[in-house]
């Protein structure tokens, strides 16, 4: 053990228990929170007014997640499974965050494939490169959020505006992460693998693409951090559905224990798309290490 | 633009005057960035022409969906001559700004408090592990409903948001400093303030003030969301009442009014960072949201 590392154990105790108890103590302090919030709210220290219990909210989130229309009988044959998934998925938090995942996925999906091609293509042609890299560097420190009213007076309320927005905004982190990944290539294994009678196409797909990957994926991060954040903004200003119109609507009636309970549900999927995200890196760069 | 490489490269080869030679070389570079911004502008220009106007084809769009440049050009005069653009532009950097300047001093503070005391990092590190990914705009009608509807509430959420890349920065700054430069410091016997101001600040400064040029965009970001969520003055709540009210110069004067206020907002923070630290060699841009 070096020293480093024994400073370092030392200075975590912790991490000599048990997995289960370690991860009891390590998020001890989020269930501290929220014990200080039911506690607060429930005392009148805050008032209720302003921060509804945590019970209230959980019960509000289901309320959210219930449909309202009458669920169908129990019945035992394949057409009831089949009402009784189309009951569960008719609840309002399911139908307005379906929307809103399908807006995100789409518009992410299509700035990951698009700016993936365009990076590396800037990398790898240099006339596309002194063309595209100053409206990048132009563009790319531009708020994205600005594009939503553009957006709404393109395309309307609908999911269109919000898919637009999501692959306008994605788009230039994942290009500028694979063209810095292709650029850094290094070019001792360009020569390498020319040498060695790769043709340039495999060159790219062999040897630039692989060492391009690692900056690429870290943009990708960037990306879905971003499309969470512009799908929310743009459906709380314009929209006619989705999980920011609801926050949104539900804000304005002043419905406030709902109202917590969908902005924890958008930010429960925002961590959880980004630590499914990491989860998924860490496999695709297994080879790394 | 060819001829003016070549003399550019006998220039190069002659080896004399070569501040004429650098101010060519100058010359070429400014030219060959702005050339695609140019190519732009006259696309923009030819594809929507007005009548009056020197145009090659017909008009491709409607004004309304896309106004011609000159118009749009006319109408960002006119703000700047009525004085609203100044009264916007202000109002919304003054909230960024008043933002970001706090979330940076805070989140320094907290950060180097989590790095170098046990108990503190026990309580802030799910925190700010659950914290950071979330989509943090989700948060703004509860902010409303807790601050307002003025500065107040837009000016936390920017401090809520841009906190989070200030804090893990920090930490991991600190956490990267030299330990024997550490342990030196401490046996010649210096005091905790002093291995704070003289080693741990110093040390950890590049890779906090990369944490920060991640905070200043989303601190714009955020704070134009407000505005456009809110309404009234500023740049994002003129753009969304101009959205509103089917004014597409309006809207499209806003786009490029903040494009530029990013612009400079960013390459300022980088200027700045050059400046600041000058004795670092990675001069490197961090990649922002």
């Amino acid at each position: 053990m070096t020293a480093q590392a024994e400073l370092e154990s030392g200075l975590e105790p912790i991490a000599e228990r048990g997995a289960l108890a370690r991860g009891f103590v390590r998020y001890l302090p989020l269930l501290i929170l929220a014990a200080t919030w039911e506690f607060a709210a429930r005392t009148g220290i805050v008032s209720q007014l302003a921060l509804p219990t945590l019970s209230s909210v959980i019960e509000a989130w289901f309320e959210l997640l219930v449909p309202s229309n009458p669920s169908p009988g129990l019945t035992m044959s394949a057409g009831g499974a089949i009402a009784w998934v189309g009951w569960l998925l008719s609840g309002d938090l399911v139908t307005n965050g379906l929307d809103s995942l399908w807006r995100l996925s789409l518009g992410l999906g299509m700035a990951i494939v698009v700016g993936t091609v365009i990076g590396v293509l800037m990398a790898w042609y240099r006339p596309l490169d002194a063309l595209l890299n100053p409206i990048v560097q132009v563009f790319y420190p531009m708020p994205k959020s600005a594009l939503i009213p553009v957006t709404v007076l393109w395309l309307g309320f609908g999911h269109w505006s919000k898919i637009v927005l999501i692959f306008i905004g994605c788009m230039l982190p994942v290009t500028l992460s694979a063209y810095n990944g292709a650029r850094g290539t290094e070019q001792f294994l360009v020569w390498s693998a020319r040498s060695m009678g790769a043709s340039r196409r495999s060159t790219l797909f062999e040897v630039v693409l692989p060492s391009a990957l690692p900056d690429l994926l870290n943009g990708i991060r960037t990306a879905l951090a971003l499309s969470f954040i512009l799908m929310v903004s743009s459906e709380l200003i314009v929209a006619r559905s989705g999980l920011g119109y609801m926050i949104g609507w539900l804000g304005d009636g002043g419905v406030y224990d709902a109202m917590f309970a969908v902005t924890l549900s958008v930010a429960a999927l925002g961590f959880a798309a980004d630590r499914g995200y990491l989860m998924f890196v860490k496999r695709v760069l297994s080879w790394r290490e | 633009m060819a001829r003016m490489t070549t003399t550019a490269g006998t220039l190069l080869a002659l080896g004399e005057d070569s501040r004429y030679d650098r101010s060519v070389e100058l010359a070429r570079r400014i030219f060959m960035s702005c050339f695609p911004i140019l190519l732009i502008l006259i696309l923009w220009d030819q594809v929507t022409c007005v009548r009056g106007s020197v145009c090659v084809g017909h008009p491709m769009t409607t004004p309304f969906l896309l106004p011609n440049p000159v118009i749009v050009a006319e109408r960002i005069w006119s703000d700047t001559t009525s004085g609203d653009l100044v009264l916007n532009i202000g109002l919304t950097l003054y909230r960024a700004f008043l933002g970001f300047a706090v979330a940076a001093v805070a989140g320094v503070a907290l950060g180097i408090l989590i790095a170098r005391n046990n108990w503190v990092h026990w309580f802030f590190d799910p925190i700010i592990s659950v914290g950071f990914p979330m989509p943090k705009v989700a948060f703004l009608p509860i902010f409303m409903l807790w601050f307002g509807l003025y500065d107040t509430s837009k000016i936390a959420l920017v401090i809520f948001d841009a906190m989070f890349p200030v804090v893990t920065a920090t930490i991991a700054a600190v956490q990267g400093v030299d330990r024997y430069t550490l342990w030196s410091a401490r046996m010649l016997g210096a005091t905790d303030r002093r291995i704070l101001w003289e080693i741990l600040v110093p040390a950890a400064f590049p890779t906090i003030m990369t944490g920060m040029q991640i905070a200043l965009p989303i601190s714009l970001i955020v704070t134009i969301v407000c505005e456009m969520i809110m309404g009234g003055p500023g740049l994002g709540g003129s753009m969304i009442a101009a959205s509103r009210f089917a004014d597409s110069p309006g809207v499209f004067a806003g786009i490029l009014e903040i494009a530029i206020a990013g612009f400079c907002v960013v390459k300022g923070m980088a200027m700045v960072r050059k400046r600041i630290l000058i004795w670092h060699q990675e001069a490197e841009e961090p990649t922002t949201v």
